[in-house]
């Protein structure tokens, strides 16, 4: 099971450090539907935060109260140290951001898109055409540059998107579920991206529903349900919340079944598929110690799983959905 | 740097962004251009020895009905062309770039005045164009001054600023681009209800009033009164009065309602 990718824990420091984006208290509702109910952040300067939750659970609103886009009904946020109530302009001249719907102008080329955004950031000209043609070189597109922007695909669109978010060298970049809708291979181009980017300090506040890209990218994370955080923390603190973890063991002779069973204690039994599961976190040490009780038995199982919970196990653990059907399960 | 230079710089890029589309999608521009330009030969060639009988008031006199028409075409050219800002702002509104541009440290009507300045420049084109088909039928200015034609020319542009801003209001309350034109339409109308085609003395008692003093009327008076020397009388004050009443409308309404935060 991937983990993250650098935890940055602010545990063991005592003081916090300075924050990038920190938010107390933030409300939204339309009307009687109260979208945001509540909201409490704090993320450390050139982290990776993903807010994670289904959809509906207010993601999108929290990324536009923050970047400015529409303002909060209830609490306070700074963004880069400046309010975003009483200051947008300073919080949008530190800020890039790249919204769930393709933020480019589909009617001009990438390369028009680029010098426009060079052009707003007041880049002088040459500088401009730089920065532009760097980033295009970067993100693939040198080839599609002079092509209108409306003819791109999916996964183009987004990279185009990121680029334009780049061009003012935006010190925290938010990211509104950066991967819909992308293939398998854009996704992880985007992944990529994203991990460029902290690595040259820039912090990162990304919405996703997929648990998977929350774990690859995010040192901290947000379970975002019903518009209320339903619990934070690293990939690894959010797993430790539930229990799950399992050796499964599967075996095809009924006799070898029976006696692994009764050399093994604390099992569950499912006599139908005549597997057996132990309850485990999965360490070298434990399965030393179920492979050596099976050795000294003299079975053989067919099969052995190790089970550890992901953060889709935690997910539904905590906005209460049922978990699906299949078992989630890494083969060793 | 002042927020002058800023509003002008973040001004300037985005007219360059609307022109580029301009040029890119020309069809709009030219479609629209078409109305104005089918109407004035309609009105010369098939309507105009009907027509300049109820002017003249003697016998059928086709130069002269040129003559008269070729103004009110000429602002007609520009409620056209109007339509097609309204019908283009709302589309852009649609674009998710215009998100983007919300959450940039950027003038933030810059975006409107981009549509506005270069639907001006469009309608001056349009107009220019017109009028260029309107000489090749026989239009001709009499005894038309420099000071003339350049009074004429000021206020072609302020009137086309003010359309333009009453436009891009209506392209902002419209949902898609269907409505937008929809809203518009009244633009492209109003002038068949001015003196534009008729004057208004041959008008029922009742709808006269109404034509005399909607925009269009004094504007076309006065644009007659320069170029032909008719006479002006309070035509020009009112349609100046209108021109500046409609752009600060206008621009008040757009700017409120573009400022208003997205959903």
């Amino acid at each position: 099971m991937p983990t993250s990718v650098m935890p940055t824990s602010i545990r063991g420091g005592g003081q916090l450090p300075p924050a990038a984006v920190s938010a107390v208290g933030l409300r939204k509702a339309y009307g009687d539907h109260t979208v945001l109910d509540g909201i409490d952040l704090h993320i450390p300067a050139g982290s990776v935060f993903a807010l994670l939750g289904p959809n509906g659970a207010g993601k999108t609103t929290a990324v536009k109260i923050l970047s400015t886009l529409i303002t909060a009904d209830g609490g306070q946020a700074q963004v880069a140290g400046h309010s975003i109530a009483t200051s947008p302009d300073s919080v949008r001249a530190a800020i890039g951001v790249t919204g769930q719907f393709s933020a480019v102008d589909g009617l001009i080329t990438g390369e028009e898109n680029m010098l426009l955004m060079a052009d707003l950031h007041h880049l002088p000209r040459r500088e401009g055409r730089r920065v532009a043609a760097e980033l295009l070189e970067r993100f693939g597109l040198t080839d599609a540059a002079r092509k209108p922007a409306q003819s791109y695909s999916g996964g183009m669109k987004r990279r185009l998107d990121i680029a334009m978010t780049l061009v003012g060298g935006p010190r925290i970049i938010f990211l509104d579920e950066p991967t819909t809708g992308l293939d398998p291979r854009s996704r992880h181009t985007m992944w990529q991206i994203i991990r460029e980017l902290v690595a040259v300090g820039v912090t990162v506040f990304l919405t996703t529903q997929y648990l998977e890209e929350a774990d690859q990218l995010a040192d901290r994370i947000a379970v975002l349900d019903g518009g209320r955080i339903a619990a934070e923390g690293t990939a690894e603190e959010l797993k430790r919340l539930i229990p799950g973890g399992h050796v499964r063991l599967r075996f095809s002779d009924p006799a070898a079944y029976r006696s692994a069973a009764a050399a093994l204690r604390g099992t569950t039994r499912d006599e139908e598929a005549l597997a057996l599961r132990i309850p485990s976190d999965g360490s070298q040490h434990e399965l030393y110690a179920i492979l050596g009780r099976l050795d000294s038995a003299g079975v053989e199982a067919d099969e052995l799983t190790v089970h550890t919970p992901d953060l889709d196990d935690v997910f539904f653990a905590l906005t209460g959905a049922t978990v699906p059907d299949q078992p989630k399960e890494t083969a060793r | 740097m002042s927020s002058l230079s800023l509003a002008v710089r973040d001004s300037s890029t985005m007219l360059r962004r609307n022109l580029l589309h301009a040029r890119r999608y020309p069809s709009l521009t030219l479609n629209l251009l078409l109305t104005p330009i089918v109407l004035l030969l309609l009105f010369v060639y098939i309507f105009g020895d009907a027509m300049s009988s109820v002017i003249g008031g003697g016998g059928p006199d086709r130069s002269a009905y040129i003559a008269y028409v070729v103004p009110g075409l000429l602002l007609m050219t520009i409620g056209s062309t109007v339509v097609g800002t309204a019908v283009s702002v709302s589309n852009d509104m649609t674009e998710g770039i215009i998100a983007r541009f919300r959450t940039m440290a950027i003038h933030r009507p810059s975006v409107l005045v981009g549509h506005v300045v270069g639907s001006v420049l469009q309608s001056v084109m349009s107009v220019v164009l017109v009028g260029v088909v309107a000489v090749a039928i026989g239009f001709r200015s009499t005894d038309a001054t420099a000071l003339e034609w350049l009074a004429a020319f000021g206020l072609l542009v302020l009137f086309a600023t003010a359309l333009t801003w009453i436009a891009v209001g209506m392209g902002l309350v419209s949902p898609n681009a269907e409505a937008a034109s929809n809203n518009a339409t009244p633009l492209i109308l109003l002038p068949l209800l001015s003196s534009a085609f008729t004057p208004v003395d041959s008008m029922p008692g009742w709808f006269r009033p109404i034509a005399e003093y909607q925009p269009f009327t004094p504007a076309i008076e006065t644009l007659r009164g320069l170029l032909l020397g008719t006479e002006i009388g309070h035509s020009g004050w009112l349609a100046v009065a209108w021109c500046v009443g409609l752009a600060v409308v206008g621009y008040l309404w757009s700017t409120a309602k573009f400022g208003r935060e997205a959903k």
